[in-house]
């Protein structure tokens, strides 16, 4: 039996998204944050969102995780800059089927197609998905990272 | 070297030889749950298959012959903790549930609001969360011993935390996140001196090293069976009799009264009556042949073995570039926790199983360890008899791929 190839899953994009996390800062101007954290690993982060009417014109992260972690809030963070509400759902969409193995649209996923690897790691799965569930609180958030449930 | 004959060893425990992604199996995560020699094995096997019963009920011929069974580990068990009768053997599901027993049963009766409980900052969840619940419940207060760099209690201010309001010292005998050897005998001399009762949490200790409860005088002294190659869901608790026998049940049910009646239940005598329901008992019976097994190996010899492995693998992973050893006690039992430079240690786990190398990553239930070393976590291995020369330096290999893949 050989094992998933570990290559695969820490894919060239992955190391230097890792190595130099994109928008990994603070945001003071958010409208929208949230806090995330996997109490399993340990792994912690706040996503930043400032929403411009329906367009998110920044996002930003922050905290510590593994490479896996923190290469997915980063590749997160890029995709969804510049794109509407409706648009970053749609991302938001195929991130979740490409992790639980469902059919994907390559045009959408983009870059993120990257994190696919994963999938052949299921104990790594919350790893990846993390920043988005966390993401997704803070669009339902103020900018107290209170989340508003209707 | 030592005198163990570790191939012949490794084949009572068949688990041990597969194949992990094509390369043979090193289970280094011991610390977390010990593998089961076929001795074990069989005998829960064959309890099921021939004397299966319930204990301490039946007249009949089954129920005499599990009741002997179950008895009779109970009588093990005695003797591998040394102490003085079986009426101070508890069996229980684990030391988890053992302390949860000594904290509802022993302590909270006696507990005021400004008392204290006084654990240290190495100790396991289940030696922190049951004392802070009952705090908690009473207005107690949580005193921590404090611990040092190298990951051993800071016992400078040890005398001063000792005070009339401490309830009970409550201490890991072994840690699971460093693998420190803590000085419990001296620390319980020291209690009992100014009266303060004392538990010791066993559970990393009796894979490693012999237990004595006179030895160490202790007044309860806890331990699980699943980390000493009997089955997950067993363990016992040791109390001295002289206080267990004023101790108030735990749960309530069968099995532990002499009489019921809707006005009044006479509980019934030592130690059954904290052993509410039908207990586990395959499960003790498989700790009674885990013990079997320990000692024909002979326990001074394993350990004496299982150190030579920890100084192998202390050199040699010490060696490595880029990589610091959490816990760097001269006084350790197996356990061997490490953090590579730039690389999180749940990358570290998942490189490593690629290679066949089992460990442990996280916080290993010790969060305020790790905040003391202000990490999230470490990659942790952790050493059993059956494990060899070879398998450290499969541990090696594993770290420097991890290395070479984060370059």
């Amino acid at each position: 039996m050989s094992g998933a190839d570990l290559r695969d899953l820490y894919q060239q994009v992955i190391m230097d998204h890792n190595k130099k996390p994109r928008n990994f800062r603070d945001m003071a101007d958010a409208n929208h944050l949230a806090h995330g954290n996997n109490p399993l690993c340990g792994d912690t982060l706040v996503v930043y969102v400032k929403l411009n009417g329906d367009v998110i014109e920044d996002v930003s992260f922050q905290g510590s995780g593994c490479a896996i972690s923190v290469a997915s809030a980063s590749l997160m963070t890029e995709a969804l800059k510049g794109k509407t509400i409706a648009e970053a759902d749609a991302i938001y969409q195929q991130m979740h089927e490409q992790m639980t193995g469902g059919e994907v649209d390559m045009a959408t996923l983009g870059k993120l197609e990257v994190l696919g690897g994963v999938r052949e790691f299921p104990a790594r799965v919350k790893c990846a998905t993390l920043s988005w569930h966390t993401m997704h609180s803070a669009m339902e958030s103020d900018a107290d990272g209170q989340v508003t449930t209707e | 070297m030592s005198d163990l004959d570790i191939q012949a060893i490794r084949k009572d425990f068949p688990i041990l030889d597969q194949e992990i992604y094509g390369f043979p199996l090193a289970y280094l995560d011991n610390a977390a749950t010990s593998q089961k020699p076929v001795q074990v094995i069989d005998a829960v096997a064959d309890y099921y298959r021939e004397d299966n019963a319930n204990v301490h009920r039946g007249v009949h011929r089954l129920s005499q012959r599990a009741t002997d069974a179950y008895e009779g580990a109970r009588s093990k068990v005695r003797d591998f903790v040394s102490a003085q009768s079986d009426k101070e053997i508890v069996f229980v599901r684990g030391a988890t549930e053992a302390i949860n027993l000594v904290a509802h049963s022993f302590v909270r009766p006696m507990l005021h609001a400004g008392d204290e409980i006084l654990i240290s900052h190495m100790e396991h969840h289940a030696n922190i969360v049951p004392w802070q619940m009952l705090c908690d419940q009473v207005g107690a207060k949580l005193v921590v011993i404090p611990m040092t760099e190298k990951g051993e209690l800071d016992l400078t201010t040890f005398d001063d935390l000792l005070t009339s309001k401490t309830k009970i010292m409550a201490v890991g005998q072994v840690s699971n996140a460093l693998g420190t050897i803590n000085p419990v005998k001296m620390m319980t001399e020291k209690a009992h001196a100014k009266g303060i009762p004392v538990l010791i949490d066993g559970a990393q200790a009796v894979p490693h090293m012999p237990a004595d409860v006179q030895d160490l005088d202790c007044d309860f002294y806890v331990f699980s069976g699943h980390k000493m190659f009997a089955p997950t869901g067993i363990g016992a608790l040791y109390g001295k009799q002289a206080i267990l026998e004023e101790m108030v049940p735990w749960q309530g049910g069968g099995d532990m009264i002499l009489s019921v009646s809707f006005e009044k239940t006479l509980y019934n005598e030592l130690p059954y009556k904290f052993e509410a329901g039908t207990p586990n008992i395959s499960g003790a019976i498989g700790l009674g042949a885990a013990i079997d097994y320990m000692q024909s190996v002979g326990i001074a010899e394993l350990a004496a073995y299982e150190h030579e492995l920890l100084m192998y693998a202390t050199a040699q992973v010490g060696g490595l570039e880029g990589l610091r050893i959490i816990g760097t006690s001269d006084q350790k039992a197996s356990v061997l926790s490490f953090m590579i430079d730039g690389v999180h240690p749940h990358d570290v786990g998942t490189i490593f199983d690629q290679q066949g190398v089992a460990i442990r990553t996280g916080h290993h239930c010790a969060q305020p360890v790790m905040q003391f070393f202000g990490i999230p976590a470490t990659a942790r291995a952790s050493f059993a008899f059956y494990n060899t020369m070879d398998e450290v330096d499969a541990l090696v290999g594993a770290i420097q791929k991890v290395q070479e893949l984060f370059a």
